[in-house]
């Protein structure tokens, strides 16, 4: 049987994830960009992995459509009129949102939720029926996690009403961030950490950072990246470092031979991907969310992954016992940092004509399924994380290189909710030590995050069984809690 | 500059007061509680060595009758604790208001303030007031959490620099808290009213112990007090058999059921913020 009758055929898929399954497979039987044997090589390696965006990019990875203008104007293509009432309002949105694509065809971003809705929002209890069925109806249809949220940083009604939804309801989708700033409402936040204790979501976005890096119009899309609104990613593709540094053996020939020629490699795999999407696939020649202004291509980028810092580290230093590893020794933290330095010099000198200000930015890949014993960005190892305090101040050097997205998950016992205030200090002291995202969960809520996304644990054991289900994120999911053991991730309590 | 007993530093705690505070943890205790879940911060070390030779990672030796502890080798594995016949620590170090202001500015943008804790804290009354002072001035606030055996209503200077307490009330009858901590409860239940009174009062604990105390009896009658004030929160705690102990007690963790009822009776006894952990 080929895959495309395995697909057909396999009955732990729904019916939307054949259909989905079948366009990929159609997708990559083409042969059309124009890839040279070095780079072919490091793809073969697994050291460059274009995370399987496809073999001819017909819409950019990631779409952040100005919802705030949707809002506004209504849409001429989808006969919309700009809403009246919060019905109106929930209702334009959900229509919208099945007409943005991205590399799973579901949207990565879904809008500043609370400031799209408060304007709207007349009599509270009618707002929080119409804010429940919003959320419910988006947890059904857009199955999948990537599919993100934010609200904040100003403390509004619909932000409230949102969270107590969430907290209700229990699900996955979406993902959401609260951006914090320093004069984000408190109350608001520590009801933001009451809501995470229970259902994993919001995560914790430093404003002000995001801010001085992209300014007040940025979103948090999929797993945490930021990016302009109105703009987006034409495409992310990752390096390996801890496969580079095998390969490398040592510091001399890591820095000197191959981690230039895989940048090099890999900014020219980015650059023939999204020259084939704009001057081939004519997307933005004909989507209606150009033709609208919704999105325009002068504030999209493209965003350059890496994963593996911890292993890569550790195998350029020979690092066997836990002091001498990342994570715990100060020669390791200077390696990486002077890694991601590197790599942060060498690919703010690659010039894309269309991306904005003619760059790439750097993002922290949260890993695959399928990676086996390589941590994701410039985490330290799951199983080998050092007390909270350390791990933090190990961490949070490295998230200034990472504008397009870096951030770690804390699991923390389930008595944190006696003590809200508890997680908040600490949200706030890892921001104040230049950290950018902050996720958390507690050891004992079902919906837990595994690297950027949220799966509930109860949805994998279906799976396990062979059962359907009907989010596609379950299956990322499942591979991560085998591969990634994600669900080992250090309890916070007292350390 | 004066020093104190120190057996443990915690820099993140979730458990001991409001937000994330460090928690300091002093040696020695006046009170030597059957259900003591930390025994080994009872005594000070009376330098017998019996540790020494147990400890297979070289962080002990005794040198000029005096034991030595070489931190950079101890793995925390325990053994030397539970090898200590008179509930002590070889690995305590006396450490000076600076030297603990050090560990606390490491981690200051991270904490609402410090908790010192025990062993009992207020056997170091002058180090305290120092230290206090010295931790509000970073702006942070100050708490202790005591057992109550040390007379507090006569020390207004240290009253003065303590942001709020903790207090446990172990038993209620007096006679059931000799039984379980060796001492009477009277500096206890007058410091219960002393610190209700003074509006520095954070919260009181009691360990809920099946079989061994008349548990019903102490929440009533504590609740009754909190009750009539606004503000203290009860925290009842369920007992657990580990790091307690063996054979000192024979009892076993509450239900909770029996948790739950606990907590209604204070409830209706006036106590708005009642915790069950
Ligand atoms: S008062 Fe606390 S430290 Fe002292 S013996 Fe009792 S339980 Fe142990
Ligand atoms: S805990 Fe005690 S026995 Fe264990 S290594 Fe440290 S000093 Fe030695
Ligand atoms: S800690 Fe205990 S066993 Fe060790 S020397 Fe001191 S009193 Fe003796």
């Amino acid at each position: 049987m080929n895959n495309i009758e395995k697909t057909i055929k396999d009955n732990i898929l729904t019916y939307e994830q054949k259909v989905l399954a079948l366009a990929k497979e159609a997708e990559n039987t083409l042969q059309v960009l124009n890839i040279d044997n070095k780079t072919t090589e490091y793809i073969n390696e697994g050291i460059i992995c274009s995370l399987f965006e496809g073999n001819a990019p017909y819409r950019p990875r990631y779409i952040l459509p100005d919802y705030q203008k949707f809002m506004e104007k209504g849409s001429e293509f989808l006969k919309l009129d700009k809403p009246k009432t919060i019905w109106e309002a929930v209702n334009n949105l959900l229509i919208l949102y099945k007409h943005v694509p991205s590399i799973t065809s579901f949207p990565v971003y879904i809008g500043n939720i609370d400031e799209l809705l408060n304007p709207y929002i007349d009599d509270e209890k009618e707002a929080y029926e119409a804010i429940k069925m919003f959320l419910k109806h988006i947890d059904r249809t857009l199955t999948d996690s990537f599919c993100h949220a934010n609200i904040g940083p100003r403390d509004l009604m619909a932000g409230r009403l949102i969270l107590k939804a969430e907290r209700e309801l229990q699900d996955s989708i979406p993902n959401i961030s609260m951006k914090v700033s320093k004069d984000t409402n408190e109350d608001f936040i520590i009801d933001g950490i009451k809501t995470s204790l229970i259902t994993a979501k919001p995560s914790f976005a430093n404003h002000e950072m995001f801010v001085s890096e992209l300014g007040q119009q940025y979103g948090i899309a999929s797993c945490y990246n930021g990016l302009l609104i109105g703009g987006g990613s034409y495409t992310l593709v990752r390096l390996n470092l801890a496969a580079i540094a095998q390969k490398a053996k040592n510091k001399d020939k890591f820095f000197n031979i191959y981690l230039p020629e895989v940048v090099d490699c890999m900014c020219r795999f980015m650059d023939e991907r999204i020259r084939y999407l704009i001057e081939e696939s004519g997307y933005f020649q004909s989507s209606f969310l150009v033709r609208e202004g919704l999105i325009d291509q002068d504030k999209y980028t493209a965003m350059f992954g890496m994963f593996g810092l911890a292993e890569c580290v550790n195998t350029l230093l020979d690092a066997k016992d836990k002091k001498d590893r990342f994570g715990y020794s100060q020669e390791a933290s200077e390696l990486g940092l002077k890694i991601i330095e590197n790599l942060e010099q060498k690919v703010s000198a690659h010039h894309n004509k269309y991306c904005k200000d003619g760059k790439f930015l750097l993002h922290a890949q949260v890993g695959i399924d399928s990676d086996h014993g390589i941590s994701p960005g410039c985490r330290v190892p799951i199983g080998e994380e050092p007390a909270l305090f350390e791990h933090i101040c190990v961490e949070a050097p490295f998230h200034k290189y990472f504008p397009s997205g870096i951030g770690n998950v804390y699991a923390f016992e389930s008595t944190a909710k006696n003590n809200p205030k508890y997680v908040l200090d600490i949200i706030r002291g890892a921001f104040a030590k230049g950290m950018r995202y902050f996720s958390l969960y507690s050891s004992d809520s079902d919906v837990v995050r595994i690297t950027g996304y949220l799966v509930k644990r109860s949805e994998i054991e279906k799976l396990t069984h062979g059962e359907q289900v009907l989010r596609d994120t379950v299956v990322l999911g499942k591979g991560a809690v085998e591969n990634l053991k994600v669900l080992d991730r250090k309890i916070r309590k007292n350390d | 500059m004066i020093k104190a007993p120190v057996n443990k530093i915690i820099p993140f705690s979730s458990v001991d007061g409001p937000g994330n505070r460090l928690a300091l943890f002093l040696q020695g205790c006046s009170f030597d509680c059957l259900y003591c879940h930390n025994p080994e911060t009872i005594n000070k070390c009376i330098n017998c060595g019996c540790c020494v030779n147990v400890c297979k990672n070289n962080a002990l030796s005794i040198e000029n009758y005096k034991i030595k502890f070489y931190e950079v080798n101890c793995i925390q594995c325990g053994e030397c604790i539970r090898a200590c016949q008179n509930n002590s620590d070889p690995r305590v170090r006396y450490l000076s208001v600076d030297d603990i202001l050090k560990e606390i500015k490491k981690v200051q943008a991270f904490i609402s303030g410090v908790t010192v804790s025990g062993g009992e804290c207020t056997l170091y009354i002058d180090f305290l007031m120092e230290l206090g002072k010295k931790i509000r001035d970073l702006g942070l606030t100050f708490f202790i959490d005591t057992n109550g055996s040390v007379p507090l209503w006569n020390k207004k200077d240290l009253i003065g620099v303590i942001d709020s307490a903790m207090l446990d009330v172990k038993a209620y009858d007096r006679d059931e808290h000799i039984m379980l901590t060796g001492t009477d409860n009277d500096n206890v239940l007058k410091n219960l009213d002393f610190l209700i009174k003074s509006n520095k009062l954070y919260e009181v604990r009691t360990v809920i112990v099946p079989n061994v105390l008349g548990n019903r009896h102490t929440v009533d009658e504590v609740s009754k007090i909190i009750g009539k004030y606004d503000g203290s929160k009860y925290k009842l705690i369920k007992f657990r058999q580990m790091g307690v102990r063996e054979d000192k007690l024979n009892s076993y963790t509450p239900s909770m059921k029996i948790m739950n009822e606990l907590r209604k009776l204070a409830e209706n006894n006036g106590c708005k913020d009642v915790i069950i952990t």
